[in-house]
């Protein structure tokens, strides 16, 4: 790593209480562009909390996020989203009741360059930019393998589609830092697979930057080049997934031996 | 072919005109008919504004009333203060010709803007600070606006105070049929679009509209601007019609109504809420002359409906033409059938 440029993130000291409880505790962290990067700790241990602090949901008690050189803390998180963080829930959130094609297209709709009242009176700017995002959001549904489903409710999905479309909206709004929040969690082996291939390929295609939180160690150790190692709030190690398997705090902390 | 959807529907609207207005040359209908479709037309803008911020966006809003008094009274004030030199000099400037009367015609139409205009300032001044407020902390927030707005103006003697602002009537009934299908049009329009789907996201997720780049505050804000708007309209058209604005007219039990007229439509289907405007409109008049039985039907009625349809008569899908199936990107045909 070359400390020479501007780092694509940059995490500093980062702490998060809420009213006395140190949900995060001092976490600093790095991560070049294109780098894919896991997250892990047992349940409790702040990752999610890194996650909302990161797309501003949270504002930060202490520390700093940096941004691709731009100060990230105190934005709303809308303003996050649109300098290019996505992320997907652990619980999905999806906009249960509307079709799958609308939830891809609400998360384009920073992109468009209309005004509502185009949009009531039906001027040309209207169609075009309608126009464009449907087309933008069949070829995401494509690369999905969603596109027949484009007119379903997202509720009456099944749950690995739902899944799947909690990352295609994610993509819909054309970022640069993609958050993954547990996309494997309730997955079946084949569907992890499967998944597994779908994120290296975002990654080759779109150039993106992934970082993302999993329990499921063959899916974190199989695509992850760096894994961060979270308890308690606080940063335990960071390595490769070689370093961090054998890492004997991890495997006490988080991972635990195989009974012999 | 994407207009002859709006062809086909320019052209029943027209029909149903032209009907009525054969029916009321004729002198087959009569006046109270018209007085009803007149408060057909009002509450159907009255529900669409409501249904812009309760049903897309998600926001109990129980103030639409105070939103419907300050454009009956902003419309009443400039009709009363500007109307007489304006019809005198443009009685000296054409005489008693048609130019007079069509001039005329567009400055009540302007009162009717001021109105709306008013009503949407206003909502737009009470939408920045209440909208942090979520769910029943809105609610009473916009019951109090109302009930402010109300009290304010019953105690302003320089506004008719308690004997209500008399005002000429100057807009009939077709005026206000023409004006409710704009309101329709450009309601309709905004929640198919971008813009409305991005309130609707807010509705159905906060925090997802959020984290996907929606900036949610802008858009409460906007729906509730838009839907005050509107009901500013839906006053200057009361203001034009009724004779008398008195602030009691719009109290919280009509705020409570409109809701009533949203839900029982569906929240959410533009559809949904002019026909649950008409129906309560109709069952009110049809039911004046039994004051007692009145209130008892109408709760009765509505226990029922939320027995059978929980959703609402329309959910929140819209009426189709049925020849128009499922496009692309279009919604599924919907006839409400989610029980």
């Amino acid at each position: 790593m070359t400390s020479e440029r501007k780092p694509f993130l940059s995490i500093e000291n980062l702490s998060q209480s809420f009213s006395g409880l140190k949900a995060v505790a001092n976490f600093s962290m790095q991560m070049e562009e294109g780098e894919l990067v896991g997250l892990i700790g047992p349940n409790g241990a702040g990752k999610t909390t890194v996650f909302n602090l990161l797309t501003g949901i949270y504002v930060p008690t202490e520390g700093s996020i940096l941004f691709r050189g731009e100060k990230l803390n105190g934005l709303p998180a809308y303003k996050t989203a649109q300098r290019g963080i996505a992320r997907t829930f652990q619980n999905i959130r999806l906009f249960a009741d509307l079709s799958v094609a609308d939830n891809v297209k609400i998360a384009y709709h920073q992109h468009v360059t209309h005004t509502a009242l185009s949009s009531m009176l039906r001027l040309p700017g209207h169609f075009k930019n309608e126009e464009i995002m449907r087309d933008k959001a069949l070829e995401l549904l494509k690369v999905f393998q969603l596109e027949d489903k484009a007119e379903e409710q997202a509720k009456n999905l099944p749950y690995g589609q739902q899944r799947r479309l909690e990352i295609a909206r994610a993509m819909a709004t054309e970022p640069r830092l993609l958050l993954l929040d547990e996309p494997a969690a309730g997955m079946n082996p084949q569907e992890t697979q499967e998944l597994m291939a779908l994120i290296r390929w975002l990654r080759e295609t779109y150039k993106l930057t992934i970082l993302l939180i999993e329990h499921d160690m063959a899916l974190v150790m199989g695509v992850c080049e760096r894994i961060y190692v979270l308890e308690y709030g606080m940063l335990l190690t960071v390595g490769t997934p070689e370093e961090v398997r054998g890492d004997r705090r991890v495997i006490d902390a988080y991972l635990g031996e195989e009974v012999t | 072919m994407r207009w002859t959807k709006y062809l086909i529907w320019l052209t029943a609207a027209a029909a149903v005109y032209g009907i009525v207005y054969l029916l009321a040359h004729v002198g087959i209908v009569s006046r109270f008919f018209l007085l009803t479709m007149v408060q057909i037309c009002i509450y159907i803008i009255m529900a669409l504004g409501l249904n812009l911020i309760t049903g897309f966006t998600g926001q109990l809003s129980i103030g639409h009333a105070g939103f419907m008094s300050i454009g009956a009274y902003a419309t009443g004030i400039f009709v009363v203060t500007f109307g007489k030199p304006v019809s005198a000099a443009l009685t000296e400037l054409w005489g008693d010709r048609g130019v007079t009367d069509v001039a005329y015609y567009i400055f009540i139409l302007t009162s009717l803007a001021v109105g709306a205009l008013a009503a949407a300032l206003f909502g737009l001044l009470l939408g920045l600070p209440t909208l942090r407020l979520r769910g029943d902390y809105l609610a009473i927030a916009t019951i109090g606006f109302g009930e402010i707005v109300r009290i304010v103006l019953l105690n302003t003697k320089a506004l008719g105070g308690a004997s209500g602002l008399p005002v000429k009537q100057s807009v009939d009934w077709a005026t206000a049929y023409w004006l409710m299908l704009l309101s329709v049009v450009l309601v309709y329009n905004f929640v198919n679009s971008s813009h409305g789907r991005a309130c609707i996201s807010i509705r159905e997720n906060e925090i997802a509209a959020e984290t996907m780049g929606i900036n949610t505050t802008k858009y409460k804000v906007m729906a509730f601007a838009l839907g005050a708007c509107f009901a500013g309209l839906a006053g200057g058209i009361y203001a034009n019609h009724m004779y008398l604005v008195h602030p009691n007219s719009f109290g919280f039990l009509k705020s409570f109504e409109i809701l009533v007229m949203v839900v029982l439509g569906g929240l959410g289907s533009v559809t949904g809420c002019i026909l649950g405007a008409a129906v309560m409109t109709i069952m009110n008049n049809v039911l004046a002359p039994f004051p007692e039985l009145r209130m008892i039907i109408i709760s009765v009625l509505l226990v029922v409906m939320m027995i059978f349809r929980p959703n609402g008569l329309m959910g929140a899908t819209e009426l189709r033409l049925p020849f128009r199936r499922a496009s692309a990107t279009g919604a599924e045909e919907g006839s409400g059938h989610d029980l």
